[in-house]
């Protein structure tokens, strides 16, 4: 175990002292790897950003739900018991047929309904979310159409519905991009470390002369590519950072046309990590498709 | 014991470059192999540690079958040999002092261990206070010393010199000669392939020459 350390952390030397001998291959190759992953990374959270703003926009999102006509006070409170039994609900209030009359008389269309002797309306729960996140919306909205005695559900907006569909086709662009951008940069480490494996080819057959193993010989590979997608990862940040802090005032403007003030947020740590550790995967697997493949051949 | 039996080595082309050689070495033993440019003394030399691979017949150390050691015991096996070339193949990019720790570090010496090993055949080939240089910044004869010194830090039993000599002025190629020697009075199995076989008539080696892929004992 002390002695795989050891070789390891030799190897992250050695890795470290290659990439610093060339110190412009390395800035290029950190630079394209950060450029390319910065446009999924920058996507991503300017996506996070939007659902935060539409948050703002919208106030709290509610589920109205209509019992139907033959639902007695029993029927009501078994609906209002599997209420209290979900999780994702902010809270819930019960709004009587009569009430509700009350309130559309008092609104003005009294007259309208003038003359009328049968509340023609249902009762009703008005239910809102803890969180805002669409898709539990949905799921909740359509699990509760399926309760008995439950007539009718209307979200309070269809455009958060279509918010939802936006998001997520924006996801699905980013997810996209990220895979295509990550295999562009699989195949420019595989090509990075190939160079590598010819100039370092003298090196290589002394060691294997010398009793090196294989596993001896692709170690600084490997971290290698680790390395350089550290460094792509940051820089793809910086990227990232950077965009924001331009896109932070256009953004604030708009979001001020809709009356909501907004300040776009960077990556949080986690992001951040994630998009460290997604160009550190793709370097070190470059790194491993080349070393398995061009060092069979040396 | 190293035993060649029946070697046949015919490199891709056809050419025939050993021809049914049989020979067997005890430990200990100091070998002298001769014969002309082309005769197959590389090509035995580079069976041992099974750089080439014989086309029929087999090549064992003590109870290893050398001609049939899978590839990923190959490393192993060659912690166990030192082999010394022609070229001395030292890394120019790196010092004296890591070319021949080089060895250890892929043999897995515990570093402050390897230090003193170091040292010791840093002294040993007389390159002491020299290893902070770099390999261009010595001669010829430097060169091929701390190359010496590589292949005997790991403290090998066997060790094979293809030409170690060749390059080198004779007062050179005489302390050359003279390590192999003391190299072979510490118990170590030296098999060196030599032009110049006169490098080692003080020492009265197992002379053994080949001709055309093959041997002609004497
Ligand atoms: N890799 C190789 N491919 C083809 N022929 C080779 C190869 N290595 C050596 N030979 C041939 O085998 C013969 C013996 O070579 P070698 O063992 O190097 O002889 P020596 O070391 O005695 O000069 C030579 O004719 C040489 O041309
Ligand atoms: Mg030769």
């Amino acid at each position: 175990m002390r002695n795989w350390l050891y070789l390891h952390s030799r190897a992250f030397v050695q890795a470290l002292k290659r990439l610093g001998g060339q110190p412009f291959g390395t800035l290029l190759s950190a630079l394209v790897m950060g450029v390319a992953l910065a446009l999924p990374a920058g996507g991503y959270i300017l996506l996070d950003n939007i659902a935060v703003l539409a948050r703002g926009v919208s106030g709290t999102p509610e589920i109205s739900l209509f019992l139907d006509g033959k639902a007695d006070s029993a029927r009501a409170e078994a609906i209002e018991s599997r209420l209290r039994a979900e999780p994702d609900l902010a809270s819930f209030r019960f709004v009587p047929r009569d009430e509700a009359l009350k309130q559309l008389e008092s609104s003005g269309l009294g007259d309208v309904l003038g003359g009328i002797t049968v509340n023609p309306l249902p009762d009703a729960f008005v239910v809102t979310l803890r969180g805002d996140d669409p898709e539990l919306f949905e799921t909740l909205s359509a699990r509760i159409r399926g309760w008995p005695g439950v007539a009718h559900v209307q979200l309070d907006s269809a455009w958060v519905k279509r918010l939802s569909a936006l998001v997520g086709l924006g996801r699905t662009v980013v997810l996209v991009l990220a895979v295509l951008l990550g295999l562009t940069l699989v195949i420019v480490t595989f090509n990075t470390i190939r160079l590598q494996i010819l100039t370092q080819k003298n090196e290589i057959e002394v060691s294997r002369l010398l009793g090196a193993t294989d596993r001896f010989i692709r170690r600084p590979f490997y971290w290698f590519g680790g390395l350089q997608g550290v460094f792509g990862g940051l820089v793809a940040l910086g990227a990232v950072w950077i965009g924001m802090d331009v896109l932070a005032e256009p953004v604030a403007k708009v979001a001020e046309t809709y009356g909501a003030a907004v300040a776009l947020g960077g990556p949080g740590w986690l992001e951040s990590l994630v998009t460290v550790a997604f160009a550190i995967a793709l370097g070190w697997l470059g790194a491993a498709i080349s070393v398995r493949r061009h060092l069979a051949e040396t | 014991m190293i035993v060649f039996d029946k070697l046949v080595k015919q490199y891709p082309g056809g050419y025939t470059a050993l021809d049914g050689v049989s020979l067997q070495i005890a430990p200990g033993e100091l070998v002298v192999l001769s014969g002309h440019s082309g005769a197959g003394k590389s090509t035995l030399l580079k069976l041992i540690p099974a750089i080439e691979r014989p086309t029929s017949g087999t090549v064992r150390i003590g109870e290893q079958d050398i001609s049939r050691l899978p590839r990923r015991a190959v490393p192993y096996l060659r912690r166990n040999i030192g082999m010394v070339l022609q070229e001395s193949r030292l890394l120019f990019d790196r010092s004296v002092y890591d070319n021949i720790l080089l060895p250890l570090i892929i043999n897995g010496h515990p570093p402050g261990d390897a230090a003193r090993r170091v040292g010791a055949a840093l002294d040993l080939v007389g390159l002491h206070g020299r290893e902070k240089e770099f390999p261009a910044g010595l001669s010829g004869g430097e060169q091929q010393r701390a190359a010496i010194a590589r292949a005997f830090v790991n403290r090998p039993s066997i060790l094979i010199a293809d030409e170690p000599t060749a390059h080198l002025d004779p007062a050179y190629a005489a302390e050359i000669a003279e390590l192999f020697k003391s190299f072979n009075g510490a118990g170590v199995t030296v098999l060196v392939a030599t032009h110049d076989v006169s490098l080692f008539r003080h020492w009265a080696p197992r002379r053994i020459a080949l001709a055309r892929g093959r041997l002609m004992e004497e």
